[in-house]
């Protein structure tokens, strides 16, 4: 079967060419915001990011960047665009947000929605529902918001003013908060009645290690994130000798990072598999390193080595991975004699896991068997309709930018459940709007020229000031030089080629011009086959084929969307127009979204 | 004409030839052309075709005229050397620059007024003389660049844009160069590099003079419907005879073909040309037989096109007038002025 021309109007059709902006689970308008910060527009760039992922400033130091390892520039070149960097550029540089932000009516339509944790979850949904009129009351054990993004992420990386901020822009809207209110009974919240609950309490217990002499050297052994948590709300303020940092994830890397401003001899991370896979982030691994922090992998541990309840050290088994028949990775003793590695104290950050103990088992909120609740997926809907989940507390860990993307769906969710309507077939659809970039001959509404600067790095603030300075940033960030010039480095991949076949007289001109060999004219056929018949083969199987329909002589065009790098080229070239740069605006459903893009980009 | 400039970055996969270039490393600077320019087509197949035949760009001499055509060698390999001559004229310098260096590759460039008109003289010699060199003209009957006036390779009855009909008969470069004596003669089509490209391999290769006359459509003054150099035109009423397959390297052919529909015909470095006959009664080693057919099809507004005909033992100018192996430019003093008792000798041997 050859294959069928493609159908540009379905809305994921040209999300999918935004690499960045798909991969991002809130779907954040990428390109355009970097355009924004591009024209030094940081205050709509910084609405364009708020309106999507709700903590721009937050995310663009902490983000776990789903959207670098996606961009196109990695495909094109080698290192991705610095978004989320860039992300911080706006935050950094933004303007009086009054005029932008949402209008909340004092008259409220009669809806009560509690929200429990006041983490980035219960935040977001706060934020989508307010504008619409809900009332929304707010629980948190911790004397204030902002959950883990407040109890786990060192100052040092995420400035505590920064995080008030976003905060504050989102309490101020009118939620009633009730901060220092453990809730230790969801039937006693069920019994106030509320119309909708939104549960945001994260993945709050961290794993333990089972091994011997563990329950000896009890005291000298600590919780990575609770150990975080009582760090940032200032009932730990240093740590003496040498230090055992166990895991190979971001919580591990904060630990480290920390032990060493308050005060550790020395501190190691050891890490029970190899480096490659650890869960880490790699700048985040990096970063650790750079501070002169070793990473030691393939050291499992056996065995805490104690005298008399006082921690000596632990013991450590040497592996190596080793490729199974299967393709997965197993780890093999090596025959090494195992390890021992001095310890007085040690921070375990192997994971972290859903713990609702405070969720009563008989009150209709079912539970899978690794202690998740059991939701419709669509909606974040519990098996108590009332009952919405969103955040870590759905899944399991994931991030912040997961928990704006499920607060976005659980928002909708909820404003349909209360207004009696149907959870999924009600829902907002998605929708793709196409407008020409063309101003006039050779003149295009954006940036066309492609740059060939490398990554441009962040720079930093001097490290024998931020290592003994626990609340210090350590990056300093773009400034807004550095910022629009990496700002140039997009690549547009909003801006759409479109093709449209009627005016094509197959003249040539786009593949020859087409730098990127993007560009076949060639016979159809079934996918598999076409993709080795093109200019250049299309072996990334990832990325979609733009298929015309059939032409004059009887073939198609075929463009590898795989490489494109929006230059628009082929619409200069194009002596008929068939081609031309049309920007993408995709619609993602969101609630109280006041920001059609254009919105924002046209204020003022 | 494009003010976006075309960035150097390539395709990650894209292949490498045998000296280790890619394709871009033939490109030129980009095109000043109209967008659709059919010329653009052609300086890209020029492009593909260098490329893929591994010679080091330096080791290209191209020369051309005036006109759109002769703009184009700026497009194509910008790093070998380059002369735009006068117009008319392209000949007389290529004619210098290979006897001075026998070894460089020639491409010329022309366009339909460039050596249909003013350089028709030049056009007729340089044929007779058989300089190795391949002469590529851009045909689009049209001066495009002087707005659209017919040329002289315009069909009669063809129209102007404004719907004004030719009054003359065409010039026909193909017929003129198998009348001439041409040895490598062929005629393809600026929207079919399939076809354009091995021709281009082909005469390269070819030792002797190669003339492809590429109809090339001008986009801004002759692709309407009155015209019978328009993309639709052509690809409505071309067909081809002879088929021609560039292969680098003998060994790869496997014969495996219907007797009298193929042939191989080998070329002076070892590499063959694959021909196959689309129309079996052609024969392209027949001069005659080729102008008629050529004209019979022509007669019917059918434009022939692929290679028509080719004298692989064919000599060139170098052999004609017996040259010295080495390229002049690179003989030492001594060699070039061998001292008086050699002069004595040449004079004795005169008396």
């Amino acid at each position: 079967m050859p294959m069928q021309p493609t159908n540009i109007f379905d809305p994921n059709y040209f999300h999918k060419v935004v690499d960045c902006q798909w991969a991002c689970p809130a779907h954040t308008p990428v390109p355009e915001y970097i355009r924004l910060i591009a024209q030094e527009r940081y205050t709509e760039a910084y609405m364009l990011n708020w309106d999507s992922n709700v903590f721009p400033g937050v995310l663009g130091r902490t983000c776990d960047r789903p959207c670098e390892p996606a961009c196109r520039r990695v495909r094109t070149e080698e290192k991705p665009v610095a978004i989320c960097r860039l992300k911080r550029v706006a935050a950094d540089n933004k303007g009086d947000l009054k005029d932008f932000l949402p209008a909340v009516p004092t008259q409220k339509n009669g809806k009560r929605i509690a929200c429990l944790g006041a983490g980035p979850a219960s935040l977001a949904v706060a934020r989508d529902l307010l504008p619409l009129g809900y009332e929304v009351d707010m629980f948190d054990k911790d004397p204030e918001g902002g959950g883990m993004m407040r109890s786990q992420i060192p100052a040092f990386r995420l400035p505590i003013e920064v995080l008030q901020e976003e905060v504050d822009l989102i309490v101020n809207m009118g939620v009633n908060t009730h901060y220092g209110h453990e809730v230790t009974s969801m039937k006693e919240m069920l019994d106030r009645d509320y119309d909708a609950y939104f549960v945001g309490t994260g993945a709050p217990r961290g794993r333990d290690l089972d091994i011997p002499g563990r329950a000896e050297v009890d005291d000298h052994i600590s919780i990575g994130i609770d150990w975080l948590s009582s760090v940032a709300f200032g009932h730990t303020s240093k740590i003496e000798g040498n230090v055992i940092v166990m895991g190979g994830g971001n919580t591990a890397m904060d630990c480290c990072r920390t032990s060493l401003r308050m005060g550790a001899d020395s501190v190691k991370v050891v890490v029970r598999s190899a480096f490659e896979v650890m869960k880490a982030s790699d700048w985040e691994k990096e970063d650790a390193m750079e501070e002169g922090i070793p990473i030691i992998n393939n050291r499992p541990p056996k065995e805490f080595v104690h005298e008399n309840g006082k921690l000596k050290g632990i013991l450590f088994e040497c592996v190596e991975p080793v490729k199974g028949d299967d393709g997965r990775i197993k780890y093999v003793p090596t025959g090494e004699e195992d390890v021992f590695i001095e310890a007085d104290h040690v921070l375990m950050a192997i994971g972290q896991e859903n713990h609702c103990p405070w969720i009563e088992r008989d009150i209709g909120i079912e539970f899978d068997k690794w202690d998740c609740p059991i939701l419709e997926e669509d909606t974040l809907q519990s098996t108590n309709p009332k009952v919405f989940f969103g955040g870590d507390s759905a899944f399991g860990p994931e991030n912040i930018i997961w928990a704006s993307a499920h607060a976005h769906k659980a928002a909708i969710s909820i404003h349909l459940f209360c207004s009696g309507q149907d959870l999924k077939t009600a829902r907002p659809p998605e929708g793709v709007n196409l407008i020409s970039t063309k101003m006039g001959v050779h003149e295009w509404a954006y940036d066309a020229q492609h740059d060939g600067s490398e990554r441009f790095l962040v720079p930093q603030a001097d490290k024998r000031k931020t290592l003994s300075d626990v609340k210090l940033e350590v990056e300093l960030g773009f400034d807004r030089d550095l910022g629009s010039q990496e700002a140039q480095r997009c690549l547009n991949c909003d801006v759409q080629t479109v093709f449209a076949d009627k005016l094509c007289i197959e003249c040539d001109a786009c593949v020859d011009i087409c730098p990127m060999d993007c560009i076949s004219f060639t016979d159809n056929a079934e996918e598999a086959d076409l993709r080795g018949m093109l200019q250049a083969p299309a072996e990334n199987v990832e990325q979609d084929l733009y298929v015309s329909a059939q032409l004059g002589t009887g073939r198609v065009m075929v463009k590898d969307e795989d490489v494109c790098l929006h230059c628009g080229l082929c619409a200069e070239r194009c002596p008929t127009n068939a081609w031309d740069m049309q920007r993408s605006v995709v619609h993602v459903p969101q609630l109280g979204s006041y920001a059609e893009l254009d919105l924002i980009a046209s204020a003022r | 004409m494009t003010f976006v400039a075309k960035p150097r970055v390539h395709h990650p996969r894209l292949p490498v030839n045998e000296i280790g270039l890619t394709r871009r490393d033939y490109e030129g600077s980009v095109s000043t052309l109209c967008a659709g320019c059919g010329h653009d087509s052609v300086s890209a197949a020029i492009v593909q075709a260098t490329s893929e035949l591994s010679i080091p760009p330096h080791r290209f001499a191209k020369v051309s005229g005036i006109g759109c055509s002769s703009k184009t060698p700026s497009y194509f390999l910008n790093k070998s050397h380059g002369f735009n001559s006068v117009h008319g004229r392209m000949p007389s310098v290529m004619t210098g620059a290979n006897l001075a260096n026998r070894d460089l590759h020639c491409i010329g460039v022309s366009g339909d007024g460039d050596s249909a008109s003013i350089g028709l003289g030049q056009f007729s010699h340089i044929v007779r003389r058989r300089i190795n060199m391949l002469y590529i003209v851009d045909n689009n009957g049209t001066y495009g660049l002087t707005k659209g006036q017919f040329s002289a390779t315009n069909d009669k009855g063809s129209t102007s844009k404004k719907g004004v009909p030719n009054l003359y008969e065409p010039i026909d470069l193909v017929t003129m160069a198998l009348q001439l004596g041409a040895s490598f003669v062929a005629r393809s089509f600026s929207g079919d590099k399939k076809q354009l490209i091995p021709l281009i391999q082909a005469g390269l290769k070819h030792k002797g003079m190669a003339f492809i006359d590429v109809i090339s459509p001008c986009v801004a003054f002759n692709n309407h419907s009155g015209s019978t150099k328009s993309y639709e035109y052509i690809r409505e009423n071309s067909g081809s005879a002879m088929a021609a397959d560039y292969v680098a390297n003998a060994q790869e052919i496997t014969a495996d073909y219907e007797p009298g529909t193929k042939e191989d015909v080998n070329m002076p470095d070892g590499s063959v040309l694959r021909l196959s006959k689309l129309d079996a009664s052609y024969d392209p080693h027949d001069r005659v037989g080729a102008l008629s057919y050529v004209m019979r099809q022509q007669e019917k507004g059918d434009v022939v096109t692929g290679l028509l005909y080719v004298d692989p033992e064919a000599s060139d100018c170098h052999e004609i007038m017996n040259t010295c192996a080495t390229p002049l430019n690179a003989l030492n003093e001594a060699e070039l002025c061998p001292g008086s008792d050699a002069l004595a000798a040449i004079n004795q041997s005169m008396r």
